[in-house]
């Protein structure tokens, strides 16, 4: 593997009710690797990824990006590395056009005005939305605010990108054209999902977690052909995996 | 549920607006502000009888609404809650201040008439020119617009802010509304149970709130909202801003504002 980007040592974080979302996670993530992270509803994918944005504060363990603590001091360094798209684009896009909201990580950086305007311009280029611009957001369909959301990322120039269930919601035309989009970036990626089939297209590499455990780090071919460990935390085979439902051919 | 539906499709009909090409729309923020806030206090500074010295000022709206082809309908509901609000501040004017006044030669009416045909009027004069400035400006340009004036961050990171969970929490609202009558039987929502539904509601709202905030955070978002765009005050802004302060000044205090007040008394009476 490559020297880590992301590491993570033992991580636990319960919740303030008392739920235990992460039970020691261990792992480590290179320069350009592309990771999905899958687990059942409630397994911890969610949680994991607000600890890389500091969002949450692990309980114990340890992560640090590009050999950086992530704590209360090093956030806005952290932010800058990292760019989380949340699960819910209407969670991401707050302000009232898309050129502000794409704009608005560019700007709290300190850029000129000039440079914020040629970042919102290849942000947006590079997820196809270059006709969004003057939209406001909660006028967008789902494919077009994923995209947008994306791009809001994107135009901080992250170093790794985590995304939350980027698929969720969308029909087949406007998933095919988040895998694809996604697949045109070249950074490093960490993407949680429930779609495993997404992950088959976009990752080398994939975690399985389980009760806020790490039950499998291996490539998709070792983790999705264990049908009986998929079973156990409460997952299938990817669709493409599981042959035809009528004639059982692959 | 269809009030919720109407009350967010005014707020968007109002963003939609602000896309506009007109030569209003281009007016800079700031001086549209300027203009609105000195045209709220002339309105607002008309002795309690003042009526018919009121119309016009109703010139300002107008051309708002006219010159950036705005359409009547944006008014229809904010002007019906304005309206029932001033009606019931001033319902009792008429009982409490008898004291006849003369309208022209032949019409006499109490005091009470006509301070309360001025408070209507006033209610409907500062809510058209609020609504046109905010058609014709857009939230976002009017906040950064207030930034620029000097009006502190942090209220004006809350005002956008409070536009946004508008949003949310009317759409949270719709949902919930939705759901419940699904399942209500076509029967009204029991006084009971609205206690906890709007308790789910604040709750859903913080909790989707606090996701928000926290995309904000991993964008940077250190408590203030950055400005966008090189705003420039023109020759055609400081024009605008002048000539309507001229305008309301001299219908204020001006003489020649006695003559067109008589004027339109006559014509009125």
């Amino acid at each position: 593997m490559n020297q880590p980007l992301v590491e993570i040592r033992d991580l636990k974080y319960v919740y303030p009710d008392g739920t235990a979302a992460l039970r020691g996670v261990s792992f480590a993530v290179g320069r350009g690797e592309s990771v999905g992270i899958i687990g059942a509803n409630g397994a911890g994918k969610s949680t994991l990824l607000l600890h890389l944005v500091g969002c949450l504060s692990a309980t114990a363990g340890q992560l640090t990006i590009s050999g950086t603590p992530v704590q209360a001091g090093t956030l806005t360094s952290v932010r800058r590395s990292v760019g989380l798209v949340f699960q819910n684009p209407d969670d991401q896009l707050f302000m009232p056009t898309v050129r502000d909201d794409v704009a608005f990580g560019p700007r709290n950086q300190g850029l000129p005005e000039a440079d914020v305007a040629t970042r919102v311009r290849e942000a947006l280029a590079a997820v196809d939305a270059d006709g969004l611009i003057d939209r406001p957001p909660y006028r967008l369909s789902g494919g077009e605010k994923r995209a947008v959301s994306i791009a809001t990322v994107l135009a901080m120039l992250p170093e790794i990108l985590v995304l939350d269930e980027p698929t969720a919601g969308l029909d087949p035309r406007a998933r095919r054209h988040v895998i694809d989009l996604l697949n045109r970036l070249d950074h490093t990626r960490i993407v949680a999902s429930h779609d495993l089939d997404l992950i088959c297209d976009v990752c080398q590499r994939v975690i399985l977690l389980h009760r806020g455990q790490v039950a499998a780090d291996g490539s998709c071919q070792a983790v999705f052909s264990q049908a009986e460990l998929l079973a156990e935390c409460g997952l299938e085979p990817p669709l493409s995996r599981q042959g035809c439902p009528v004639c059982r051919s692959r | 549920m269809r009030r919720v539906e109407t009350a967010l499709q005014d707020l968007a009909c109002l963003e939609e607006l602000a896309e506009g090409r007109s030569w209003l729309h281009r007016i800079e923020a700031r001086a549209k502000i300027l203009v609105t806030l000195a045209y709220v206090v002339v309105v607002a500074s008309w002795p309690p009888r003042a009526a018919v010295e009121l119309l016009p000022l109703a010139a300002y709206p107008l051309v708002l609404f006219l010159g950036a082809r705005l359409p009547a309908r944006i008014l229809r509901r904010p002007m019906l809650i304005a309206l029932l609000l001033a009606g019931a501040v001033g319902a009792a004017n008429p009982l409490l201040d008898r004291e006849p006044v003369r309208l022209g030669t032949d019409l006499v009416l109490a005091g009470g008439w006509l301070s309360l045909a001025s408070i209507i009027l006033r209610a409907v004069l500062g809510v058209s020119a609020a609504l046109g400035l905010i058609a014709t400006t857009g939230m976002g340009r009017l906040a950064h617009g207030l930034k620029r004036l000097g009006v502190p961050r942090i209220a004006v990171t809350q005002l956008l802010f409070l536009y946004r969970y508008a949003f949310l929490l009317g759409s949270n609202a719709q949902a919930m509304s939705r759901a419940r009558e699904l399942r209500g039987g076509g029967r009204p929502l029991q006084l009971a149970a609205y206690g906890p539904l709007v308790g789910h509601l604040l709750l859903r709202t913080l909790d989707r709130a606090e996701r928000i905030h926290q995309a904000m955070c991993c964008r940077g978002f250190q408590g203030d909202v950055p400005v966008g765009g090189e705003a420039h005050f023109g020759w055609g802004d400081g024009l605008f801003l002048s000539g309507w302060c001229l305008f309301f000044l001299l219908l204020r205090g001006g003489s020649g504002v006695a003559c067109l007040g008589a004027w339109v008394s006559g014509v009125v009476a």
